[in-house]
């Protein structure tokens, strides 16, 4: 079914789309219909800059199982990172 | 049989309010006069798919027309343009019935109308062709694929964008109503499909609901898992066959 939800994030930081950096502000993110990829349903992430006006994004659409992968990758990286930053590490 | 030949081509057409739209336009090239339709793209935009199902829908016959509901948002892509349109809530149903009556206007201008028109759309698409065969005057055909929240359980779906359940419209319905759903559905799911049907019988409808078993949401959809070959072959043409009494004769190879 189309679905009218989206997630909005404040986020601090930049993406790159070939060759370009740009710095963006805001995530969208939604579980809808995807443009490209071959499923029924994506979880769909719009990077974008909203105090630039929002109209440019970098895209990415992902099946649900590997859009939770990608959360758990995310926070596993986030731990591990945190720790050695703080010199935590125990190896 | 269809017919072979055909021309499409991206065309403007006054939209609401008076608004330059453009849409996708796709005739039979015979010389007989031909039914047309408006076909409606789902929440995704003016993708891929709609474009594919306007030049089947004049394949089999008739001229149609597909309005870029998110036009507005251009200049851009139709994927950006419909991430636009999302970020901003999605398109409200008046803008939307606006256009609708735009591109019906459009079809009944060309040199090959009949002077019928018919509306078809698929998702929330449906949901809006619903609407429109309550709201839009002329209208001689509609056909409503697998519309979700024509019936609204969740009040927080009605927005100022939707204000109201199309369901609470429909003693406006002027024309008949085809639907075609899939028994797998959660929305629309086969309990709001029933209660549709119902009210459309208390109020002496002409409509013909077509349920499938082994299908879901979405089962036209040849590049998604959702694709159910024999459900929609035999649904297409339940729909060719619906157009032709409505709006046809359709164009056929001679």
């Amino acid at each position: 079914m189309c679905s009218y939800i989206v997630e909005k994030v404040a986020l601090t930081g930049s993406a790159k789309a070939q060759t370009d950096w740009r710095s963006i502000d805001t995530a969208h993110v939604y579980f809808d219909h995807p443009f490209h990829t071959p499923l029924d349903h994506a979880l769909s992430i719009d990077f974008i800059n909203e105090a630039a006006g929002g109209r440019e994004r970098i895209a990415v659409e992902l099946s649900a199982e590997t859009a939770r992968e990608l959360v758990k990758a995310i926070t596993t990286a986030l731990d591990r990172g945190e720790m050695e930053h703080a010199g935590l590490n125990q190896y | 049989m269809s017919y072979l030949g055909m021309v499409t081509e991206v065309v403007p057409f006054a939209a609401h309010g008076g608004e330059a739209g453009q849409a996708y336009y796709a005739r039979p090239t015979t010389q007989q006069t031909v039914g047309g339709v408006v076909l409606i793209h789902h929440m995704p935009g003016w993708d891929d798919w709609i474009q594919e199902a306007t030049r089947k829908v004049a394949h089999f016959g008739f001229a149609c027309i597909a309005p870029d509901l998110y036009f507005r948002e251009r200049p851009g892509s139709p994927d950006d343009c419909a991430a636009r349109a999302r970020a901003k809530g999605g398109v409200s149903d008046d803008q939307v019935m606006g256009d609708v009556a735009g591109a019906m206007a459009f079809l009944r201008a060309q040199s090959n109308s009949n002077g019928k028109v018919g509306v078809m759309g698929f998702c929330s698409g449906g949901r809006h062709t619903y609407l429109a065969a309550c709201r839009l005057k002329r209208i001689d055909a509609a056909v409503d694929c697998w519309g979700g929240r024509v019936i609204v359980e969740d009040p927080a779906d009605i927005t100022p964008a939707r204000p109201v359940a199309p369901i609470e419209l429909s003693a406006g319905i002027s024309c008949p109503l085809l639907g075609i759903f899939g028994n797998d559905d959660p929305n629309p799911s086969p309990k709001q499909v029933n209660e549709t049907e119902a009210v459309l019988k208390k109020l002496g409808k002409t409509y013909e609901f077509h349920r499938y078993d082994g299908a879901g949401h979405g089962f036209f959809a040849a590049d998604r898992p959702a694709y159910r070959p024999e459900q929609a072959t035999d649904a297409w043409r339940k729909v060719i066959d619906f157009l032709d009494r409505t709006i046809g004769p359709r164009a056929r190879f001679a």
